[in-house]
């Protein structure tokens, strides 16, 4: 078996766009999925009434796979007049599937940050959306960050799982070339090489992030 | 004259546990009052109902004559105050917390003027100034960029009580501000707290310092099982015949080399 590398580059504009669609799913995605945990987490906290739903809503997402969610979304809309185009049945899938990990994250996050530091920002007459601005999210931020960035570099690699709905990403696009061309093994070989380097690159990013936000803490 | 603080008939239970049995107590303005007794006895729990951090089960604070928390509504029924109405109560007072709880993201000047901005609106530059004036007079003004983490115990505390003198509360309330501390941090914490009641702040203070309630209190209450046993100038309640409770509470203190009262 000959390793064909040539012939995956003469497709690289295929190549790229897929590469760019992911890119772009993993980053909307995992911004909307985070704002949308966060949203979760404190509604969760703050509205008593919507507890018990909204954990509902995130031990279903978490305890299905992801593929399945996916084929309910895009083939099983349908039936409740949701016709979604791959993209957009893809990214939206994406978004919820990440926001119910998010959401666990930050609740993780509202519990660890100290009573006695809220209750110092009441004393002080901070009101409830003060201490939440200015105590409860800068101290959680710092304390959620490995595990955010941790998720977001798994969720990187979901991606993959929208090909499955025919979504153009990298892995539908490389999977295409090799089995147009019979040469799987170049076109996984590249496939792992892409997401390698995309996880490293969001991991350094993250380390990046976590020195920044840890500034306050000497170093030991 | 207005007490500084009353608490009239004070209840509280955690679950079937009754932590504070009916206490009623007067804080004169300008009086350092410190509250003392054994562990469970409710002392803190006394101090965080009277800064609303814990909510009572039964009867009342007032600040200054103003309620706290709850007040009595037209009927007569305890009712519960809004939280705007409570902010502006609060205001009134400074804490100081065992566990100091600075926030740990922001610097000692950040600690003191977070609240001179956010809630008081003062310009930063302004705030900078007050900040740095309340660092001064704990000494710390030199470590204003630093984060608590890079504080001693000793330092963290006395930047909390700045932060929480830089409001310009009218009573400070201090929650065993030196439990935390080694005896060598303990002094330079006590030392401050020394200086603010000879400034005539009026201070209620939970503490297991006997030697500072001695000297420098002129009220002590002690606490034993939820109830107020004693209220009265140091000289009245460590003065010989003493209440067999307290001496056998006091004894402990004796037997560690604490014979300052002798």
């Amino acid at each position: 078996m000959s390793f064909d590398i040539g012939l995956i580059w003469s497709r690289m504009p295929d190549i790229l766009g897929g590469f760019g669609l992911t890119l772009v799913i993993w980053l909307v995605g995992c911004l909307a999925g985070i704002a949308l945990g966060f949203l979760v987490a404190v509604l969760r906290r703050n509205v008593a009434g919507l507890n018990i739903p909204l954990a509902a809503w995130m031990e279903v997402t978490r305890g299905t796979p992801f593929l399945i969610q996916l084929f309910l979304l895009y083939f099983g809309g349908p039936f409740i007049g949701l016709s979604l185009e791959p993209i957009t049945a893809g990214l939206l899938g994406f978004t919820l599937y990440g926001a119910a990990y998010f959401s666990e994250i930050f609740r993780a996050g509202f519990a660890a940050v100290p009573r006695g530091h809220i209750e110092a920002g009441e004393c002080l007459g901070l009101s409830q959306g003060q201490i939440m601005r200015r105590i409860i999210v800068p101290e959680m931020a710092v304390l959620v960050l490995p595990a955010l960035v941790n998720m977001i570099v798994l969720l990187l690699k979901e991606t993959a799982v929208l090909s499955i709905i025919t979504v153009p990403e990298l892995t539908m696009m490389i999977s295409a070339i090799g089995s147009e061309n019979f040469v799987f093994v170049e076109s996984l070989f590249l496939l792992a090489l892409f997401y390698w380097a995309m996880v490293e690159i969001a991991g350094w990013l993250g380390r990046q992030a976590e020195v920044k936000l840890a500034s306050f803490r000497p170093a030991t | 004259m207005t007490a500084a603080v009353i608490v009239k008939a004070l209840r509280k239970s955690f679950g079937a546990t009754e932590v504070l049995r009916g206490i009623d107590l007067e804080v004169a303005a300008g009086d350092v009052t410190c509250i003392i007794g054994p562990s469970g006895s409710g002392k803190s729990t006394l101090l965080r109902c009277i800064a609303f951090l814990d909510q009572a089960t039964d009867g009342y604070v007032f600040v200054q004559g103003e309620p706290l928390g709850f007040a009595p509504d037209a009927s007569g029924a305890r009712a519960r105050l809004p939280d705007a109405r409570v902010r502006d109560v609060r205001a009134k007072i400074g804490m100081v917390f065992q566990q100091f709880n600075l926030w740990p993201h922001r610097t000692a000047l950040g600690n003191v003027t977070e609240a001179l901005t956010t809630v008081r609106g003062i310009a930063p530059a302004e705030a900078r100034e007050r900040g740095l004036a309340q660092l001064r007079k704990v000494g710390l003004a030199a470590h204003a960029d630093h984060f608590p983490a890079q504080l001693s115990g000793g330092q963290q505390q006395r930047v909390a009580i700045a932060r929480a003198l830089a409001l310009e509360p009218q009573i400070m309330l201090f929650d065993e501000p030196t439990s935390s501390l080694d005896p060598e941090l303990t002094g330079e914490v006590l030392n401050v707290m020394r200086a603010l009641a000879s400034e005539g702040m009026t201070m209620i203070v939970v503490s297991h310092e006997i030697g500072f309630a001695a000297s420098v209190a002129n009220r002590i209450v002690f606490l034993d099982g939820g109830k107020l046993l004693l209220n009265g100038t140091p000289k009245e309640v460590f003065g010989q015949p003493r209440h067999p409770r307290l001496e056998q509470f006091l004894e402990t203190y004796l037997d560690r080399g604490a014979a300052i009262l002798a």
